[in-house]
C-alpha cells in the first residue's frame, strides 16, 4: 500500500468551490409509485419487481408489524431532527426501462450514463474498471481521486435510485460461480438461497428501519460466494438517490460460503435537494465456516448547506453474523455526508474463534450530526472483535460513538479491544462517546479507550512553521489521526476517502 | 393493568403516610411547602420502573421496591440501639463529631453532642430550623434535582430530621464529622429518608463521612439525599460506606455543588444489597473547581449494585477525576454509569473515567456505561473500563513461590482494592475500611472452569 497521494496546493480545496460537487439531478423518466405507504403500495413494489408469493407474505409481515410499532419511532440517538412524515414520499421509483432492460450499455439511457460520468464511474468503458486508467481527469474528478495505475479490479453494481440498472464483470465472476446482482433478480435466480438467508440476520421485528425496509425495500445488491471461492475482483455498488422525495430503502445480503472470501465496497453520493431525505437500508452478511467478508463503506450525500437545510437522513442497519467456526466480518466506514447518520455494524459472533472488526471515521460538519458506532456480540467460545473508531467534529456537528460490547456466558475467553478518539475543530461542535459494555463471562477480557481533544496547539504550530498554512496543517494532522482506518480501505477507496475529508473539512479554520 | 393498580395502592400507602406525617412534623410554612411540592412531584412521577427506553434506569429495576408496602416508621424506641453495637460495625472514633439517625430519626443519646459555635454548627436539621433558618432555607432542595426523579421527591415531602453541617468562612480545624444511618430490627418492613445538607464556607475544611449501616437481616428501604454545597475555595474529604443488609434496597443520590477553587474528595465503598443505587451527580460551577470521585464496590449472591455518577463541568478550567473499581462474585450484577458533560465554553477542563472490574465467578455480570458528552473543544478527556478475570499467568506465577491458591486469590483481589482503600487519608476510617474489607471478602477461590486447568 503506497501513502495517500499528498495534495498538491495547486488543486486547492478552493477550486471545489466549497459546495457540494455531486449536487445534480438527472431527468429520466421514472415509474414512480403514488406518495404513501400502505399495503397496496407493498403490492404494488412486490408486483411490480414480480415476486415470489413468499417474499410478498414476508414483506407484508414486517408491513404489518410495521404498523404495531409505526408510534414509536426511536428516539435515544443524540441527534434532532423534525418527525419524518412516512406518508409523504415514494416508495418506489425506477428508471424507465427501455426494451429488456439496459443489459447492454448501448441500451442504456444516455441520461444515466452521464450521471454515472458525474459520479465518476465510467460505465461505458469497462475496460477503466480492469485499471487501465488510459486518461486523467474523468469528469468530477479533476483532482485526482482515481490515481492512474492503481491496480482497480472492481466490478460495480451500480443501485440508481432503486433498481441496479447496470451490472459490470457478471462473465468473470460467474466462472468462479459467484453471484453478484440485484436481490430482485437473486430472488428469480437463487430463490432458495435468498428464502433462506433474507432477515436471518437482521429480522424485520429487529427495530423500527428495519421492519420499514422490510416492508418496502426496492432493491440492492446480492452476493453469493461459494464454497472455498476467493472472489477474483472487489465487489462495489454506488447507492445515488435520485426522485424528489423517494426515500431509499435497499437491502444488501451478502453470504460467503465455507472457507469463502470477498471484498465488498460500497460508496454512495447523491444530489442537492432541498427537503430532507430518508434512506433506511438494511445490510446483512453472513459468513460461513473459515470465511471471511470485508465490507467497506464510503458514504458522502448531501450533507445540507451550510445552515443545515436539506441533506440525507441515513438510518440504516447493518449487521453480519460470524455463523461458522473461525469465520470473520470486517467493516470499515467513512462516513462524511448525511444531514443525520445513525448506523451501527454490528457483528455477531457465534462461530468459536470468529472475528469481528470494525473501524470507522465520522465527521461532522456544519450542522450535521452523527450517531454512530458498533455493536459486538461474543456467543461464541474465544471470539475476538476490534473497534477503533475515529470521530471529528467541527463547525456545528455533533458526533456520537454509541457503541455495544456483549459478551454472553458462553463466550469463554473472549477479547475485545475498543478504542474511540474523537477531535475537535471549533468551539461550537460536540463529541460525545457511549459505550454500553455487558461481561458475563469472566474468562473475558474487555477493554475499553477513549480520549477526547482539540487539534494540539504544539502539531500545528511544527506544520506551520514548515510552511504549510493554517487550514493546509489541519489537513495533514486530522489526515493522520485517520490514517489507521484509512489504511484498512482498499487502495482506490482510501485516496478517495482522504480526498474526502479535505473536501469536507473546508472552511472549518480560520 | 393488574401491575397498574397493584402499584397504585402502593403508593397510597406513602400518601396516607405523609398525611399522619404532616401532622406531627415541626410545621413551618416554608418547610411545608417543599415537602408538600416534593409529594406532588411524586405523585406524578412515581418511581422509574419502567426499564425499556428509560436510560438512566435501564439496567436496575426498581419494580420490587414500587411493588412493596414500605410504612414510615413514626415510632422510634428509645433503647432499641445501643453505642454498643454501633461500635462494633461501624467506623468510630470519639474525636469524631458523630451524628447517629436510626431509620431516620435522629437519636441524641447516641449522638456527640451537637456543635454549635464559632460559625460552625453540626446539628440535626430539626433542631437547627430556627437558629439556621436563612441557611436553611436558601440551599435546601436547591440543588438536587427533585422533578425528574421520584425517590428525590419523596425523600423531600418526608423530610425532617436530617443532618445539618454548616462551616462558617475560613474555618479549618472542624473535627471530621460521621453521619451515621442505622436501620434497626423492626417488625414489618419500613423506609428512612436520610437528608444531608452540608455547607462549606469559603476557604474552609471540612472531613465528612456517611455510613449506613443495618442491624437487621429483614428488608427495608433507605431513600437518602444528600447536598453538599462547596463555596469558594473550600475543601472537602468525603467518604461514604455502604454496609447495608443483602436484604435491603438502598437508593441515595448525593448532589455536590462546588463554587471557584473549591476540591471535592470522595471515596465510596459499597456492599451491594438486593437493590442498591448510588447516585453522585457533581456539578463544577466555578473556575478551578476541581473532584476526584473514588469507589470500591464489592457484590456477592444476587446482590445489585448502581454506581450512577454524573459530572457537569459548567465553567472553564474544571477538573475531574472519576476512578471506580469493582469485585463481582455469586450471581450478583454491578451496574456503573459515568457521565461526564463538558458544557458550551467549559475549554480547559481536564475529565478522567475509568471503572475496572474482577469477576470471579460465572454468573456474575456486569454493565459499564462510560460515557463523555463535551460541547466545548479546548478539553482532555478520556475514560476507560475494564472486565475480567484474573490472568492465568499471574496465578501461575503466584503458585510457582509457593503459595496455595486460596492465599494467591485472596492476595490479589486484596491487590486490586487496594489501590482505593489506601488512599483513604483519614486514618480512622482507612484502618476500619482494611479489616472490613478483609471480613466481607467472598470465602472463596477462583471457582469458575479456567481453561486448560481443573
Amino acid at each position: 500500500m503506497t501513502s495517500p497521494k499528498v495534495i498538491s496546493r495547486k488543486t486547492s480545496s478552493k477550486d471545489l468551490d466549497q459546495d457540494y460537487r455531486w449536487g445534480f439531478v438527472t431527468d429520466i423518466e421514472s415509474e414512480t409509485a403514488p406518495k404513501g405507504l400502505s399495503e397496496d403500495v407493498v403490492r404494488f413494489i412486490s408486483q411490480k419487481k414480480e415476486e415470489p408469493e413468499w417474499l410478498l407474505e414476508w414483506r407484508l409481515k414486517a408491513y404489518r408489524h410495521f404498523l404495531t410499532i409505526q408510534d414509536k419511532e426511536p428516539d435515544w440517538a443524540m441527534i434532532k431532527y423534525p418527525k419524518i412524515d412516512l406518508q409523504d414520499m415514494h416508495y418506489y421509483s425506477a428508471p424507465k426501462k427501455q426494451g429488456d432492460g439496459p443489459k447492454s450499455m448501448d441500451e442504456v439511457d444516455p441520461e444515466l450514463i452521464a450521471a454515472f460520468d458525474k459520479l465518476g464511474i465510467p460505465i461505458q468503458e469497462q475496460k477503466k474498471l480492469a485499471g487501465v486508467v488510459e486518461e486523467e481527469g474523468e469528469p468530477g474528478e479533476e483532482d485526482g481521486v482515481r490515481p492512474p495505475g492503481a491496480p482497480s479490479q472492481v466490478a460495480v453494481d451500480a443501485v440508481f435510485d432503486s433498481v441496479s440498472v447496470a451490472t459490470t464483470y457478471q462473465k468473470m465472476l460467474e466462472e468462479h460461480g459467484v453471484v453478484f446482482c440485484s436481490v430482485s433478480e437473486a430472488v428469480k435466480r437463487v430463490p432458495e438461497i435468498v428464502k433462506k438467508y433474507l432477515g436471518s440476520v437482521v429480522p424485520y421485528t429487529d427495530n423500527y428501519y428495519a421492519a420499514l425496509n422490510s416492508a418496502v425495500f426496492s432493491d440492492g445488491s446480492f452476493v453469493y460466494i461459494p464454497k472455498g471461492v476467493r472472489c477474483p475482483i472487489e465487489l462495489m455498488t454506488y447507492f445515488r438517490i435520485n426522485t424528489l422525495d423517494s426515500g431509499q430503502f435497499e437491502r444488501t445480503l451478502i453470504i460467503a460460503e465455507d472457507s469463502s472470501y470477498v471484498s465488498y465496497l460500497e460508496g454512495c453520493t447523491a444530489p442537492m435537494r432541498k427537503s430532507h431525505q430518508l434512506h433506511a437500508a438494511v445490510v446483512e452478511l453472513v459468513a460461513l465456516d473459515n470465511a471471511e467478508i470485508k465490507y467497506s463503506t464510503l458514504q458522502n450525500w448531501y450533507p445540507g448547506d451550510k445552515e443545515g437545510k436539506g441533506g440525507v437522513y441515513n438510518f440504516v442497519t447493518k449487521r453480519g453474523k460470524c455463523q461458522g467456526v473461525n469465520s470473520k466480518i470486517s467493516w470499515t466506514q467513512v462516513e462524511t455526508g448525511s444531514a443525520i447518520t445513525w448506523k451501527y455494524p454490528s457483528v455477531i459472533l457465534q462461530g468459536d474463534n470468529s472475528i469481528g472488526e470494525f473501524y470507522s471515521v465520522a465527521l461532522v460538519n456544519n450542522h450535521q450530526q452523527a450517531d454512530t458506532g458498533t455493536k459486538m456480540i461474543h456467543i461464541g467460545k474465544n471470539t475476538k472483535s476490534t473497534i477503533v473508531a475515529k470521530g471529528i467534529s467541527a463547525g456545528k456537528g455533533q458526533s456520537t460513538y454509541r457503541g455495544l460490547v456483549q459478551i454472553l456466558p458462553t463466550a469463554e475467553n473472549a477479547t475485545n479491544f475498543t478504542q474511540c478518539d474523537s477531535l475537535l475543530v471549533g468551539d461550537k461542535c460536540g463529541a460525545h462517546t457511549v459505550p454500553y459494555i455487558e461481561v458475563r463471562n469472566p474468562t473475558a477480557r474487555m477493554e475499553h479507550e477513549a480520549s477526547t481533544s482539540k487539534v494540539s496547539d504544539d502539531q500545528l504550530f511544527y506544520c506551520q512553521q514548515r510552511g504549510l498554512d493554517q487550514e493546509e496543517a489541519h489537513y495533514v494532522i486530522i489526515n493522520g489521526f485517520c490514517r489507521g482506518i484509512f489504511k484498512e480501505l482498499p487502495f482506490e477507496f482510501a485516496m478517495e476517502a482522504s480526498q474526502l475529508l479535505k473536501v469536507s473539512l473546508e472552511g472549518t479554520v480560520g | 393493568m393488574t401491575q397498574q393498580v397493584e402499584k397504585r395502592e402502593k403508593y397510597d400507602q406513602y400518601l396516607a403516610d405523609f398525611e399522619t406525617f404532616k401532622k406531627s412534623a415541626n410545621g413551618h410554612t416554608w418547610l411545608n411547602e417543599i415537602r408538600t411540592t416534593g409529594l406532588s412531584t411524586f405523585n406524578a412521577t412515581g418511581f422509574p420502573t419502567a426499564t425499556r427506553g428509560n436510560e438512566e434506569w435501564r439496567f436496575t429495576n426498581v419494580g420490587p421496591i414500587a411493588r412493596k408496602a414500605f410504612t414510615y416508621p413514626f415510632k422510634v424506641s428509645a433503647d432499641s440501639v445501643t453505642k454498643e453495637q454501633l461500635k462494633a460495625i461501624a467506623p468510630w472514633d470519639d474525636k469524631w463529631t458523630t451524628l447517629v439517625f436510626v431509620d431516620g430519626r435522629f437519636d441524641e443519646n447516641l449522638s456527640s453532642p451537637a456543635i454549635q459555635k464559632n460559625g460552625v454548627t453540626v446539628s440535626n436539621l430539626d433542631a437547627a430550623l430556627d437558629s439556621e433558618k436563612g441557611l436553611i432555607e436558601q440551599h435546601l432542595g436547591r440543588y438536587v434535582e427533585s422533578d425528574k426523579n421520584g425517590f428525590t421527591a419523596v425523600n423531600t415531602a418526608f423530610l425532617r430530621d436530617g443532618a445539618l453541617v454548616k462551616i462558617a468562612d475560613n474555618t479549618e480545624d472542624t473535627p471530621p464529622v460521621h453521619l451515621l444511618f442505622v436501620s434497626s430490627e423492626r417488625s414489618e418492613p419500613f423506609v428512612a429518608y436520610p437528608r444531608s445538607l452540608v455547607v462549606v464556607g469559603k476557604n474552609s475544611k471540612a472531613t465528612l463521612m456517611e455510613s449506613y449501616i443495618s442491624l437487621t437481616e429483614n428488608g427495608y428501604f433507605t431513600d437518602g439525599v444528600a447536598e453538599i454545597v462547596l463555596q469558594d475555595g473550600a475543601q472537602v474529604d468525603h467518604f461514604r460506606l455502604m454496609r447495608e443488609a443483602a436484604q435491603a434496597y438502598h437508593i441515595t443520590t448525593t448532589q455536590v455543588h462546588q463554587s471557584k477553587d473549591s476540591t471535592f474528595n470522595s471515596t465510596s465503598f459499597a456492599r451491594g444489597s438486593s437493590i442498591a443505587r448510588n447516585q453522585i451527580h457533581v456539578a463544577l460551577d466555578g473556575p478551578g473547581a476541581a473532584c476526584t470521585l473514588k469507589g470500591l464496590y464489592l457484590t456477592d449472591g444476587s446482590e445489585h449494585i448502581d454506581n450512577n455518577i454524573n459530572i457537569d463541568h459548567l465553567k472553564p478550567h474544571t477538573n475531574s477525576d472519576l476512578f471506580f473499581k469493582g469485585i463481582l462474585a455469586g450471581k450478583s450484577k454491578a451496574v456503573f454509569s459515568g457521565r461526564v458533560i463538558v458544557h458550551k465554553d467549559a475549554q480547559k477542563v481536564l475529565a478522567n473515567q475509568s471503572d475496572k472490574n474482577l469477576i470471579l465467578s460465572e454468573n456474575a455480570r456486569i454493565n459499564t456505561k462510560p460515557m463523555l458528552l463535551i460541547y466545548a473543544d479546548d478539553v482532555k478527556c478520556a475514560h476507560g473500563a475494564t472486565a475480567g478475570a484474573v490472568s492465568d499467568d499471574v496465578i501461575f506465577y503466584m503458585l510457582s513461590r509457593g503459595l496455595d491458591m486460596e492465599t494467591a486469590t485472596r492476595y490479589l483481589i486484596q491487590g486490586f482494592a487496594h489501590e482505593v482503600i489506601d488512599g483513604i487519608p483519614l486514618d480512622g476510617f482507612r484502618d476500619y475500611m482494611d479489616t472490613y474489607f478483609v471480613e466481607s471478602l467472598p470465602a472463596y477461590t477462583f471457582q469458575m472452569k479456567r481453561p486448560g486447568r481443573n
